[in-house]
């Protein structure tokens, strides 16, 4: 991760894997992992799209083997490292040893943005294990920027050397964006980089990134296409476009990720990245992205709108990782309802 | 009985305080003595008002009194637990642990007690097992369970700097309490911190994996069966909603809500650990009468 002064890491194969149903082939992985790396993307994310250790009946079963799907990655890059993503809660520290074995070289340690003391003793062990570690502050917009900044210092203290504002819900605006990511930036020591994750629920993913690099943000994710939760990701491509002409220094270029996006990332997508209805109430009430496909499977399975649903996970403030409730909802809906016509 | 089996607390923070009110309320057992450090501290106070022996002499003066404690609660940490066990074994008393020591057996009151009932040690595994291991149990009991997964969503509130200094340690002795004492063949335990103001009630999803062929009405019986049985010591026991069957899998949603005795109602995940302690203990006594052993 030479050269420019900002790194760009895309998560189409973890965030990505929400929108596959976390159906994603060794081919698939190979395919696009090795297209980013020619392309000059400098990290390259692997993993269930709720991290290491994802792989339930609660968030859906992987196809593949996601350690098979890291190996298969770490093996098709050159340049780019590989990096997977562990939410304390959901996977183990072995997972994140058995990532390093087999060639990872960077993690995110995700946690709720006002639970990051239950993320010292990971990120201890991946700074340990020798990975670049970040800390990943999920649902941003659900703290305020002084008690974002809290929180980040219990991951700095851990070792983390970058720590992101990651918008899980699509939810933060570029001004709230530029808030959290400034408090950061001034409160964390110099050394220390900020990152930002976007989502594309309210179009805002793109502006977002720009207004969190503009405040000192030197990490900014993408998904290729936006192939992520919800209504997706800040497209890699689009960014890269956008960064070099607004001037920013980014490995990556433009002419060939407009080619990944097309020929290589484009063709594996099961649906369009949409701002629909649903993926717009996710952004506008602030759930958690990758509730969507859930909240649309159980919309179906009992007779329900996926709108009443979210509009009701976001009453109870549910928190990444709680899938279990929408089936719960979603049941409580139908028995309450009338019989629909 | 005509005797109650005198027990004693060991630590007056949170969950000690809670374990006193629910043990006096209990038929066959009695607190007599609750051990901590600060005389002026809460716990204490309370005890102490209750008319229970306080002392900061810690797991001494416990041995010393053998008969004022025939059972010993440990409400303090692992660490703790690991230095006081090996007394409190030698003293000839029977300890039943609440810390995540798992120096015992781990026991589910309505599942696994008979086993153990002679251990010197046993251990109340995890909130998240005490809300879940007894349905994977009552499913395993009507069908094989390949594969049996928990989710807990718990109040960050009600989440000490235990739990969330070594949150593997829920995750990994929850799953092998779903295999060894609730009988799936493999299991999954993820747990959700959330802070939602006010706080959530204790929430568990329970799904196992169950065959197509499996009988449902059967497995809907044993599941309702083993609600009542647990409810019987945690009143806040509940289900949401009735199970909701799919092809390959039955998911059960489960609220814990708490007695309130000392903890707020909320934090369900506290309350069944202490509720289930005093199941244990009162089991442990009415194998001890049946068995013949003086108390």
């Amino acid at each position: 991760m030479s050269g420019a002064a900002t790194t760009l890491v895309d998560s189409t194969l973890r965030d990505g894997s929400h929108a596959k149903r976390h159906q994603i082939g060794v081919e698939q992985v190979v395919d696009v992992a090795g297209a980013l790396d020619r392309a000059g993307v400098d990290v390259v994310e692997v993993s269930h799209g709720d991290g290491l250790g994802g792989a339930s009946f609660n968030y859906g079963f992987s196809l593949t083997d996601e350690f098979e799907l890291i190996e298969a990655a770490v093996g098709a890059v050159r340049r780019a490292r590989i990096a997977v993503l562990l939410l304390p809660g959901i996977g183990v520290k072995e997972d994140l040893s058995r990532a390093r074995e087999l060639g990872a070289s960077v993690v995110r340690i995700a946690t709720h943005c006002t639970e990051a003391d239950i993320s010292p003793s990971h990120i201890a062990l991946a700074r340990e294990l020798g990975f670049k570690t970040a800390g990943f502050l999920m649902m941003s917009h659900m703290n305020s920027p002084e008690g974002l900044l809290e929180q980040a210092k219990i991951m700095e203290e851990a070792g983390a050397e970058v720590v992101y504002v990651t918008d899980s819900a699509g939810a933060l605006m570029p001004d709230t964006v530029k808030a959290r990511v400034e408090a950061l930036r001034g409160g964390l020591d110099r050394g220390t980089e900020v990152g930002f994750h976007g989502h594309e629920n309210l179009s805002l993913a793109i502006a977002n990134s720009i207004a969190a690099h503009e405040a000192g943000a030197t990490w900014i994710d993408g998904c290729t296409c936006g192939l992520g939760a919800g209504a997706g990701n800040a497209p890699t491509e689009v960014l890269t476009a956008v960064f070099e002409k607004l001037g920013i220094d980014l490995n990556a270029e433009t002419f060939p990720m407009l080619d990944v996006a097309e020929d290589v990332v484009r063709p594996i997508m099961d649906r369009p990245q949409l701002v629909d209805r649903a993926s717009l109430l996710l952004g506008y009430s602030g759930v958690y992205s990758s509730f969507l496909l859930h909240a649309e499977r159980a919309a179906e399975r009992f007779h329900v709108s996926t709108k009443d649903i979210l509009v009701e996970v976001g009453k109870r403030k549910a928190v990444g990782g709680q899938e279990d409730l929408i089936i719960d909802i979603a049941a409580e809906l139908a028995s309450t309802a009338t019989p629909a016509a | 009985m005509s005797e109650k089996i005198p027990c004693a607390i060991l630590g007056s923070g949170n969950i000690g305080t809670d374990l006193m009110y629910k043990l006096k309320r209990s038929r066959n057992l009695e607190p007599r003595v609750m051990v901590g450090i600060d005389p002026e501290s809460d716990g204490l106070r309370r005890a102490r008002s209750e008319g229970l022996v306080t002392t900061a002499e810690g797991v001494d003066w416990i041995v010393s009194h053998p008969e004022e404690c025939r059972f010993v609660f440990e409400a303090t940490s692992a660490g703790a637990h690991r230095a006081n066990a090996p007394k409190i074994a030698e003293a000839g008393l029977q300890s039943i642990d609440l810390t995540p020591a798992k120096l015992g057996p781990g026991v589910v009151p309505p599942v696994n007690i008979e086993q153990h009932w002679e251990a010197a040690d046993v251990n109340m595994i995890t909130c998240g097992g005490q809300a879940t291991i007894p349905m994977v149990a009552a499913v395993s009991a009507v069908t094989p369970v390949p594969y049996a997964e928990i989710v807990a969503t718990i109040a960050s509130l009600s989440a000490g700097p235990g739990t969330r200094e070594s949150i593997d340690a829920f995750t990994r002795t929850t799953a092998k309490g779903l295999e060894e004492i609730g009988g799936a063949e493999r299991g999954k335990a993820i747990i959700i911190l959330n802070p939602a103001d006010p706080p959530l009630i204790m929430r568990d999803t329970v799904f196992c994996a169950i065959s197509p062929e499996a009988d449902r009405d059967a497995i809907r019986a044993s599941i309702e069966q083993m609600r009542e049985t647990v409810a019987s010591y945690v009143p806040g026991y509940r289900l949401r909603g009735e199970p909701q069957f799919e092809q390959d899998r039955v998911a059960i949603f489960i609220e814990v809500e708490g007695a309130a005795d000392y903890l707020p109602a909320y934090a369900g995940n506290l309350d069944i650990m202490t509720a289930a302690a005093v199941a244990v203990g009162e089991e442990l006594a009415r194998m001890r009468e049946r068995e013949g052993v003086a108390a």
